[in-house]
């Protein structure tokens, strides 16, 4: 560590702690401001700076977002003399993890609103910055990148201030790039952020705002404390189940993991106690002392819920068992990943699995491909149904194969409040999109004067279906995208299936509502229908509710698969040619009596269908 | 002789034979090709291994080409020893091999029978080109011992020969045919191409009946293949000319087979008919997987087992037997279940059929399932031969993948 006179952890004085995260869209500079300030506060030099050291994951560095958070404690000498402790709190950047989010807000006193003084606010930077506002954190507007040409500081500003509600000149203008403004926005973290407060003398009570898996230490939890001292070797209860494990080490990140003997009020670090599953060290959680520890656990907490469905399938069946280990070792670090075994007739044996949303989906769907060598078939996601019988039963469904057919009363589908941002000129576009995805407009504002905010209610099952992309291509790419979860609503709902040959091909039925059964249906065959190869027979497809076709197409019998000439020097590639095709044969699912390769299936699960890749 | 090398190991140069094929030669009849690599132009759906004048310059001369496939035929009689084998068939392909002289062709059937001797009804064919026989020339073929004769016809609609870039005018074949009955030509064969694009079914309506009215006891007709790396494919793929439409094609087919049997001629394989006793013996031998030596660059030869293909190229070919080497290339020692799947790939083709009694259970439940989508006669069962119904023929391949081992 840089500054050896620095306060220690476990007797700082909270009056000089200042806990902090920075809210900020992807590509607005949020790693690079990170990583100047680990330099200008001498916690890393720049030879050993790694850009964007705080990302760790590739995945993550890749895509430019940041997955898990991190706690860095940065001693920082501050205008006054005063040498301050700087816990700067990273948050995850992405509407999946809105609850992980929430709990790393709630571990801070203020944030950095971060802007590109480019681009302006996004749509998932306005949800995140609503969030912080509600936690009562100090919020500190800053323009970032104000050295490049496209920069328009004035226009941001006055839009940024609009929003907070402050005075456009006491929005910071920094370049996160060339360091520029980075020392001034310290001290004005410093000054404007308050001290952390809490009672030393009260049982402990720490915040659990992340955890990791590690290979070699087991999961790494980090925590903010509220009250009291956490201690290294005493026994931790963890409130929300009672589970009790020793405190193997406590320590801070800074910014590679130091031990110290403590963390006591304010403080932010991690700890270790040997369990191997961050189940057992859940986000949003209360620690307390084992012995006299606190008997009121700190608010907030809630149990990861699976949002979004999906079945994974190894393109090769004789994957599964690789498939199922890999999926045990993902869940180590993700306390929000669940997943069952399922078999489907047209892809084999396979786990339906549950997601906080469409990110977290794909990135546990890459991980599995990239870090485990898989090859994978994705069914088309789905969310979680609440089916009423006419009985009153009540039925969940997180698999469209699994929906009842018949004496429904009601169908229930969870609705998400949604924030769109979007220059002006596309307002009527996106009000066209959300109305045909049957959102309900709540509320509209000029963020500036052609910048404007859309809040909808829409089902979260129009967003899973590729709402995200149509969005993008409706506004040129300029509109973004934020949503949460608000709770559910009755809907009309149907399953519609696909029928080959008569059989119902269970990968390909869907949940939607009635008024788009027959598009839905329409859609599927047709495409089914260009590529499923001709079969000896005619092979009707049809799209049914229940027992009504509400769709038909219809693959012709092929007629002609004969070489014409077959003579002696025919007859060798013949026969190789003829071996090829049988072992291409054996790689064929039947659906009944119909042959259908693997590449339709796969075809007909994604393409346009993709899942929405919010940015 | 289609164009795609095949993948082999090497062949020794002496051109010996594996020691159980050596022995087995003999317990099958045994037949020779040979090829004669020339044409005066190429057509351009063609994929066979000829070339023209042009394309060959001085490496390779036309007129030393005789002498090349008579050493060859004398490699054959050492490598096959003196075992008394008289051929059944004998069969010149191309190309064109009518573009030689017929003091050529007269001299290589020669010394085919010479070295192996000649069955006394033995079946000796030439394909030919029309344009490139007259009466006199047909007159030598037949006093050098040639029985058969067969024609590219292919159609009788200008637009559709442009297509096919065919030299000859759409009358020429039908002299010929005349020519070469009156020469005394037991047996005559047209070839038609059909599902070419741009020819409607009025067009190859008028086709057939030239083919049937011609004379000709024998008619090969072929759906259009577009073959990789020829003219045809590469105007296919600039959209210059439309694809081959399988379900056309499977008209056509239709149109031909029902046209030829009222006229008398039935199939005898897929895409061949005759009048009785009008079948083409030498192409059977394919079928029934019996013995051939094939003479000439790129020939394939079968005996008893092991299968081998010559260098492709005339020059190539040239120097290898100048040098007194054997011509071949490569070569493939089948197992026993490749022959199986050979004989039955080959075989459903064939009127005759499969003998149901060689089938497995698991290919006669293939069999009784292709039955029930009508592919296969009902009475094969009681028949004992598995034989293929007009839609069948269409789908042919597809029933041989699911039969083969």
């Amino acid at each position: 560590m840089a500054n050896s006179s620095a306060p220690k952890p476990g007797s700082t004085d909270p009056s000089v702690i200042r806990n902090f995260c920075i809210i900020a869209h992807i590509d607005h500079g949020k790693s690079t401001l990170a990583d100047r300030m680990l330099q200008i506060t001498g916690v890393v030099d720049s030879r050993q700076m790694r850009a964007q050291y705080l990302d760790r994951m590739d995945i993550e560095r890749e895509r430019g977002i940041t997955i898990k958070s991190q706690a860095v404690r940065l001693p920082f000498t501050a205008d006054d003399g005063v040498t301050y402790i700087l816990n700067l709190i990273d948050t995850p950047g992405h509407v999946d993890f809105t609850y992980e989010v929430s709990r790393s807000l709630a571990a801070c006193e203020g944030a950095i609103l971060l802007v590109d003084a480019a681009q302006g606010i996004e749509a998932q930077t306005l949800a995140n910055l609503y969030l912080a506002l509600e936690n009562d954190l100090q919020v500190i507007p800053v323009l970032n990148k104000i050295d490049l040409p496209a920069a328009q500081p004035e226009k941001y500003a006055a839009e940024l201030a609009h929003i907070i509600g402050c005075d456009p000149a006491d929005v910071l203008k920094v370049s996160a790039k060339t360091g520029v403004g980075v020392g001034e926005l310290l001290n004005e973290v410093v000054k404007l952020i308050p001290a952390p407060i809490g009672n030393a003398d009260a049982p402990a009570r720490a915040m659990i705002f992340d955890s990791v898996y590690d290979t070699y230490r087991g999961v790494v939890t980090y925590v903010r404390v509220i009250d009291g001292q956490l201690s290294t070797r005493e026994r931790i209860a963890m409130m929300s189940t009672g589970a009790t494990h020793e405190l193997l080490e406590v320590g801070v990140i800074s910014p590679e993991p130091v031990p110290s003997a403590a963390l006591g009020v304010g403080e932010v670090g991690y700890l270790i106690t040997g369990v191997k599953d961050v189940r057992q060290s859940r986000v949003g959680d209360t620690v307390t002392s084992s012995l006299r520890g606190a008997t009121e656990a700190l608010g907030g907490y809630r149990d990861p819920k699976p949002m979004v469905f999906s079945g994974l399938y190894p393109l090769d069946g004789s994957d599964y068992p690789l498939l199922r280990d890999a999926l045990d070792k993902l869940k180590l670090n993700d306390a929000a990943l669940v997943y069952e075994p399922e078999t489907s007739v047209a892809l084999g044996f396979g786990f339906r699995c549950g997601f906080l949303g469409l990110l977290h989906l794909e990135i546990v769907r890459e991980r599995l491909e990239r870090e485990f060598n898989l090859d994978l078939i994705s069914t088309a996601p789905n969310v979680v149904y609440r089916v009423t019988m006419d009985d009153r039963s009540e039925l969940i469904v997180t698999n469209p194969s699994e929906f009842p057919s018949g004496k429904i009363a009601e169908v229930n589908e969870p609705i998400v409040r949604a924030t769109i941002l979007a220059p002006s000129e596309y307002v009527g576009a996106i009000m066209e999109l959300c109305q045909t995805r049957r959102g309900a407009l709540m509320g509209m504002d000029y963020l500036s004067e052609d910048r404007v905010e859309l809040r909808y209610t829409l089902p979260l099952a129009e967003i899973v279906f590729d709402f995200f992309d149509a969005l993008k291509s409706k506004t040129r790419g300029y509109a973004s995208l934020d949503y949460e979860p608000i709770g559910e609503q009755a809907s009309d709902l149907v399953k519609v299936d696909i029928l080959l040959h008569g059989d119902a091909v269970d990968a390909f039925s869907a949940i939607v509502h009635k008024d788009k059964a027959y598009a839905y249906g329409v859609h599927m065959a047709g495409k089914l229908k260009d590529l499923i190869p001709r079969q000896q027979f005619e092979v009707p497809i049809q799209a049914a509710i229940g027992a009504r076709v509400i769709a038909r197409e219809s693959i012709r019998a092929i007629r002609k698969d004969v070489l014409a000439k077959c003579y002696g020097g025919d007859i060798s590639r013949k026969r190789k040619l003829l071996e090829k095709q049988k072992e291409g044969k054996k790689r064929m699912k039947m659906v009944g009596r119909v042959e259908v390769p693997q590449e339709a299936f796969i075809a007909a699960l994604s393409t346009d269908e993709s899942p929405a890749k919010p940015k | 002789m289609p164009s795609l090398p095949v993948e082999g190991e090497p062949a020794p140069v002496d051109g010996s034979l594996p020691p159980a094929s050596a022995d087995a030669f003999g317990q099958r009849p045994l037949s020779f090709y040979v090829h004669v690599p020339y044409c005066a132009s190429r057509c351009g759906y063609c994929d066979f291994n000829t070339y023209t004048a042009a394309e060959l310059g001085a490496s390779a001369s036309q007129s030393g080409y005789a002498a090349q496939a008579v050493a060859e035929v004398r490699l054959a009689r050492q490598v096959l020893g003196d075992r008394e084998v008289p051929l059944s068939t004998v069969f010149f392909g191309g190309g064109t091999p009518t573009l030689l002289p017929a003091q050529d062709l007269a001299r290589m059937l020669g010394a085919i029978r010479d070295e192996f001797g000649l069955a006394a009804d033995a079946e000796v064919t030439t394909e030919a080109n029309p344009d490139s026989v007259t009466p006199e020339s047909l007159e030598l073929l037949r006093a050098a011992g040639f029985t058969r004769i067969s024609f590219g016809m292919q159609s009788v609609a200008t637009h559709v020969l442009a297509v096919l870039e065919r030299t000859h005018t759409p009358g020429r074949a039908i002299e010929a045919i005349r020519d070469a009955r009156a020469a005394g030509f037991a047996h005559v064969n047209v070839d038609l191409i059909y599902a070419t694009p741009g020819e409607t079914r009025d067009d190859f309506a008028r086709s057939l009946d030239a083919a049937i009215s011609s004379g000709a006891d024998h008619v090969s007709a072929y759906s259009l293949i577009v073959e990789e790396g020829t003219r045809l494919a590469g105007k296919v793929r600039r959209g210059d000319i439309a694809d081959v439409e399988d379900d056309v094609a499977a008209d056509r087919y239709v149109q031909a087979d029902e046209a030829f049997t009222a006229a008398g001629m039935h199939w005898y394989e897929v895409s061949n008919w005759a009048q009785p006793n009008g079948e083409c013996r030498h192409n059977l031998a394919y079928w029934r997987s019996d013995d051939w030596w094939g003479i000439g660059p790129g020939a394939h030869s079968h005996i008893a087992g092991t299968r081998w293909w010559n260098v492709r190229h005339p020059s190539a070919y040239g120097d290898r037997i100048n040098a007194g080497l054997s011509p071949a290339q490569a070569r493939e020692i089948l197992t026993k279940d490749q022959q199986r799947d050979e004989q039955i790939l080959l075989g459903i083709r064939l009127r005759e059929g499969l003998e149901a009694g060689t089938l497995s259970a698991t290919q006669l439940s293939v069999v009784d399932a292709a039955m029930g989508d009508g592919l296969v006669h009902g009475d094969w069962a009681a028949s004992g031969r598995v034989t293929l119904t007009q839609k069948g023929r269409l789908l042919a391949d597809r029933l041989a993948i699911d039969l083969l081992s």
